[in-house]
């Protein structure tokens, strides 16, 4: 489904490299988990594959359901089924949550030559998605994250993750800012999307979000490449031992 | 004439010269106004108050004076009017006024129409009233009695028909002590010639009022609208003035307000939507002559193309108006690196004991909340627009009232979509 092939990329402005050749696949139906050091590359990683300008690819390719996606723009990666929700979600004034929601909602139907969906359909379709993560519909009538606490702003990517219908979701420090409670509903938001025809890319720097979220693989990322990968238990053992020894055996 | 011309007319200002020579009946205040008209010449660069908007040059032609049109024509004209929202309207057509096209008002508000000019200072930054003086031909006069509370907006409805011609329209607006209105003054325009007008405003706010006045402006792609409001607010008085402008070629708006009674609040919220070919100037003169009082003042411009915009906002606090707090923002959206803005704000201050600030910014479209949209599936034309609407709708919702904001969006909605 994701196929990250020898992926070099650099910061744009300044020509820093911080991919330096990622070798990845993920298949539908499962979840492989990043995790690695500060500095490693893994938000750069999740923003290169949603196709933000900030960097440059200068080898390699990445293929999404066989397909390059470095010729498209986030819109187009988008709506052909990717979904990244941020680390940081930016607060954006006076765009109301539900006009951003429906405008996203029917740009992804429109690319897909479907209608537009109509006004009750689409109410409908959030308050469902918006109960199941808690989120309060009064939260929605706000401009889009404004004033939104830490948590808030994380059920709101994955709300708009069980909205828009991703095929492969990346998935950037979902963890990060949440307390237990909230952890574990964002958790049940995602486990509750997990399908045979769906992929998820899972970047952590930490072993309890894996605890809710259990990966079929996990992957070593430092100083842009992959350096060991294994399955669940490898993150258990980074829990227990740290980064160095992984680190040492790489080099 | 016995006037001595102090200076020497370009071919505009004749040309205005003699189309008040065929603009029918004359009075006092209207031979007076072309006198210091004459006297004065058109302001230059060098008027401090006209530095970004050279009425000179910029003033290429004048059209014929509007002349009465007859009652049939008024009334098909006012039929024709593109309403927002339901108002109790007065309809005006080409700045005449006829009874025939006075609405239905709420109870407790007079319409009558005079041919008086509104009473206009003879200084030489004061064009816009003294082009309205010496081309005056009705005036409303709209009182809001005391205690008051309107169930729906006085709309001011300022009609253009199809053609060139030079209009006055003058409005003298009363709200009494206690009341509770809103006015929606609004220029629209049938055809897009070059048309021209001078549009001034006299608004009173009575003791504890609590006042919304909106002025939209939404003339063609050729023409002059020279507006001018003058306000003075009572003691525990109200008022959230709205200005849109969302037309025009050349666009002048004066606001001037007197902060005379204790405990009196003003707000101004700006939207000016400067398009290619577009000049647009608001210059406000906000005087804080007693203690007490507040001002806010946000003005939020998208410009696009070669458009051309200007405000200038000017807060005098007196010296005995201690515990003012005023501040002052103007925010600006650059889309194109044609455009240009220039805001000057001028703080004078006489008093120790205030509290007064003033904040200009200047953006294009912010890349993460580009991305963000984006990433969502939105593709880049249709994310640009969620931006510079929320932008300026952000204000908007300011106004309080869910009927008159959607109105207000859907104009500047139907200009974004049109320009943007």
């Amino acid at each position: 489904m994701l196929e990250i092939k020898n992926l070099h990329a650099r910061i744009a402005e300044d020509g820093t490299e911080i991919l330096r050749g990622v070798n990845l696949t993920v298949n539908p139906g499962e979840v492989s988990a990043i995790m690695g050091p500060n500095g490693s590359g893994k938000s750069t990683l999740s923003y290169v594959l949603a196709g933000r300008e900030d960097y440059e690819v200068t080898e390699g390719d990445i293929l999404f359901n066989g397909e390059s996606v470095l010729e498209m723009d986030p819109a187009e990666r988008a709506a052909s089924g990717l979904f990244l929700a941020f680390q940081y979600p930016v607060e954006i004034p006076g765009v109301p949550t539900m006009t951003f929601l429906k405008t996203a909602m029917n740009a992804q139907r429109k690319h897909r030559g479907e209608d537009e969906l109509p006004t009750p359909d689409f109410i409908k379709l959030v308050k469902e998605a918006a109960g199941k993560l808690h989120i309060n519909m009064d939260m929605l009538k706000r401009p889009l994250n404004v004033g939104f606490s830490g948590g808030e702003k994380k059920r709101a990517e994955i709300l708009q993750m069980a909205l828009l219908n991703p095929h492969m979701c990346v998935l950037d420090e979902t963890d990060s800012g949440l307390d237990i409670d909230a952890l574990k509903i964002v958790s049940d938001g995602v486990n509750a999307l997990r399908a045979e025809s769906r992929g998820f890319l899972v970047i952590t720097h930490y072993q309890r979000l894996l605890e809710h979220i259990v990966p079929d693989q996990v992957h070593v990322l430092y100083k842009g490449q992959i350096i060991k990968s294994g399955d669940k238990s490898l993150a258990l053992d980074l829990e227990a031992n740290g980064y160095a020894d992984i680190i040492k055996e790489a080099a | 004439m016995g006037v001595v011309s102090m200076i020497k007319h370009n071919a505009v200002e004749e040309a205005l010269f003699e189309a008040y020579e065929t603009s029918g009946a004359k009075t006092d205040a209207s031979n007076a106004a072309i006198t210091a008209l004459k006297t004065n010449g058109l302001p230059t660069r060098r008027v401090e108050a006209w530095h970004y908007t050279d009425l000179r040059s910029m003033l290429k032609s004048v059209p014929t004076p509007a002349v009465r049109p007859d009652a049939a024509a008024m009334k098909a004209a006012a039929d024709r009017y593109p309403a927002i929202v339901e108002t109790a309207r007065v309809a005006v057509v080409d700045g005449y006024a006829d009874a025939e096209l006075v609405g239905e008002q709420p109870s407790g508000v007079s319409v009558a129409i005079s041919g008086e000019s509104l009473v206009a200072q003879h200084t030489k930054e004061n064009v816009v009233g003294l082009l309205a003086n010496a081309f005056a031909k009705d005036c409303l006069d709209i009182s809001i009695d005391a205690g008051s509370e309107l169930d729906k907006p006085i709309g001011l409805a300022h009609i253009a028909r199809e053609g060139s011609v030079l209009a006055t329209n003058q409005q003298r607006v009363s709200i009494g002590a206690k009341a509770t209105a809103t006015v929606i003054e609004r220029y629209v325009q049938l055809g897009s010639d070059h048309y021209q007008n001078s549009a001034v405003t006299e608004l009173t706010i009575g003791d504890d009022a609590d006042a919304t006045y909106i002025i939209a402006q939404q003339t063609g792609e050729k023409a002059t609208h020279l507006g001018q409001i003058n306000i003075t607010l009572g003691a525990n008085a109200k008022l959230t003035l709205f200005i849109l402008n969302a037309g025009g070629a050349l666009v002048r708006q004066d606001v001037n307000i007197d902060v005379l009674g204790e405990g009196a609040d003003f707000q101004l919220r700006g939207v000016n939507l400067v398009g290619d070919n577009q000049h647009i100037d608001v210059t406000m003169d906000l005087h804080h002559a007693v203690p007490h009082t507040t001002s806010e003042e946000i003005i939020r411009n998208v410009v696009t193309g070669n458009g051309k915009g200007v405000f200038q906002g000017k807060i005098r606090v007196a010296q005995v108006a201690q515990k003012t707090d005023a501040k002052m923002a103007c925010n600006t959206l650059l889309l194109t690196d044609d455009g240009d803005f220039s805001t000057k704000p001028e703080l004078e201050i006489f008093a120790d004991d205030v509290a007064c600030g003033h904040g200009a910014t200047f953006t294009d479209l912010e890349p993460s909340y580009m991305f963000y949209l984006m990433s969502r599936g939105i593709p880049e034309k249709e994310a640009r627009s969620l931006l510079i609407k929320g932008f300026v709708d952000e204000i908007v919702e300011d106004l309080d009232d869910e009927a008159i904001e959607e109105a207000i969006v859907g104009v500047i909605d139907e200009w974004l979509d049109a320009h943007v």
